[in-house]
């Protein structure tokens, strides 16, 4: 993925010949986005670091600094419409801004680096840079400045608030600078956790769907037929209770714990699927769907401590400590009851 | 939002006010408002919001600020605890990880 319709062509300033961006988004950057947040392929999309223009900058415009994931500087770019300024593109390896924060991609370092191979110092007069916020976690500002002369400015978290942030000569205000996981932040990143472990989602439902065949009077396809459909949708039905469900209604959930969270949908959701019948009528099996759609349910909502804007180290390390033992012991005890129940008819 | 807040007392954020020049960083990077200055010093108003970033630590210039930095992601744990490493997230070139 390197279309770069984005350049609109060359800007020259003196001697200086700086690749020009639009502002608005493409087609091509509307579907572009949309295929990396149903990360399809976990394919780079990512822009060529460096120094770009937006409008016609000159000597004293301001300078905003991106990470290379083109989400990031499409994002940046369009807040900037209308103005007059430059982008710093830096090198993250494709990562956006808080991931690659936190791994000490988006850091000093390359901060530094980058200002020196663009020789900032001779485009503009001043001695600022516009940071996004959430790169304070990689980058020391007084770092910066002492290297390179450049003082830092964290701005807003996010890229629309810049205009305000700009107009209010450059301060953040405190809402600007929290960082918010309402519903609609919580649904975007939801995708990136359906499709975690891709060939589990097939492989597993495939088995249980296969060993559905099995029974005291040996194997029968058409047993399989008849009883395999309902493990298939018993896994599923766990498994997006805790990556889609959970998430998507986390604040109203009692619990602070993501896996007790996880836990009491996934009761809820055996609930309705014990009423609707996909739990067979054996109580052997029964109990052992009620075990095992609980436990994945609570091991996916764990998993969304990944991609929520608020969990501590130490408090997930904390969480862990006592839910994944649970969750194992659910789903293993839950896996050996259902095979139990394809022999034993209580 | 302030409706989200993970679980009580656990995270590891130290501040030495003594040392601290009232600058106001640690307020400008903390995505959480865990700090505001009183009597020209910083001060932890919200212990519990703290995610355990570590910006604030980073950009205090004094080193007022100590805390324990990582990601807070199940299955960056679960990835330390298998190849018996500090936690991290694996996702070497997605956009949208941890
Ligand atoms: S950044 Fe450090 S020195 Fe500055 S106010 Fe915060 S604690 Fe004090
Ligand atoms: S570690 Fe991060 S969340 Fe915690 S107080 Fe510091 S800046 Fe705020």
């Amino acid at each position: 993925m390197t279309n770069s319709d984005y350049i609109t062509g060359t800007y020259t300033l003196g001697d200086l010949e700086i690749p020009r961006v639009e502002t608005r988004w493409s087609a091509t950057d509307l579907w572009g986005t949309l295929k990396v947040r149903w990360s399809f392929g976990r394919m780079d999309y990512k822009v060529k670091p460096g120094l770009y223009a937006v409008g016609s900058p000159d000597r004293q415009s301001l300078v905003f600094v991106s990470a290379n994931y083109k989400l990031s500087f499409d994002h940046l770019r369009r807040a900037l419409e209308g103005m007059n300024a430059w982008i710093l593109v830096i090198n993250t390896r494709g990562i956006n801004v808080w991931c690659a924060a936190g791994k000490g991609i988006f850091s000093t370092k390359e901060v530094v680096r980058r200002i020196r191979i663009d020789h900032l110092d001779q485009v503009v007069d001043h001695r600022r840079l516009i940071l996004p916020q959430l790169s304070a976690t990689g980058v020391a500002a007084h770092q910066v400045q002492k290297m390179t002369g450049f003082s830092v400015l964290f701005g807003p978290v996010k890229a629309v608030d810049i205009k305000a942030f700009v107009e209010s000569g450059l301060k953040a205000t405190e809402p600007m600078r929290m960082v918010t996981f309402p519903l609609k932040e919580r649904l975007k990143v939801i995708p990136v956790d359906i499709f975690y472990g891709t060939h589990y989602l097939i492989l597993i439902p495939a088995l249980f769907f296969l060993l559905s065949g099995l029974s005291s009077g040996g194997y029968s396809f058409d047993r399989t037929l008849q009883h395999g459909w309902n493990p298939v949708v018993n896994l599923f039905a766990g498994y997006l209770t805790g990556c889609v469900v959970t998430p998507a209604l986390l604040p109203w959930i009692p619990f602070r714990r993501f896996s007790l969270k996880g836990l009491l949908m996934g009761f809820l959701t055996a609930t309705l699927l014990l009423i609707t019948g996909s739990f067979g009528t054996n109580p052997l099996e029964i109990l052992a769907w009620f075990l095992m759609t609980a436990g994945l349910s609570s091991f996916m909502a764990m998993n969304f401590t990944g991609s929520s804007t608020f969990t501590s180290i130490s408090g997930v390390q904390k969480e862990m400590k006592v839910a994944l033992p649970v969750q194992i012991a659910l789903v293993a005890v839950g896996l050996a009851l259902w095979i139990a129940s394809l022999f034993i008819t209580l | 939002m302030n409706g989200f807040v993970y679980l009580p007392d656990v995270v590891t954020l130290e501040l030495d006010a003594a040392k601290c020049n009232g600058c106001r960083m640690c307020t400008r990077v903390c995505p959480h408002a865990v700090f505001e200055i009183r009597d020209r010093k910083a001060f932890i108003r919200n212990r519990d919001h703290c995610m355990e970033c570590g910006a604030c630590a980073l950009n205090c210039v004094t080193g007022a600020i100590t805390v324990r930095s990582g990601v807070g992601c199940a299955a960056g744990i679960l990835n330390g605890l298998i190849r018996g490493t500090e936690p991290t997230c694996d996702c070497s070139s997605s956009g949208s990880c941890c």
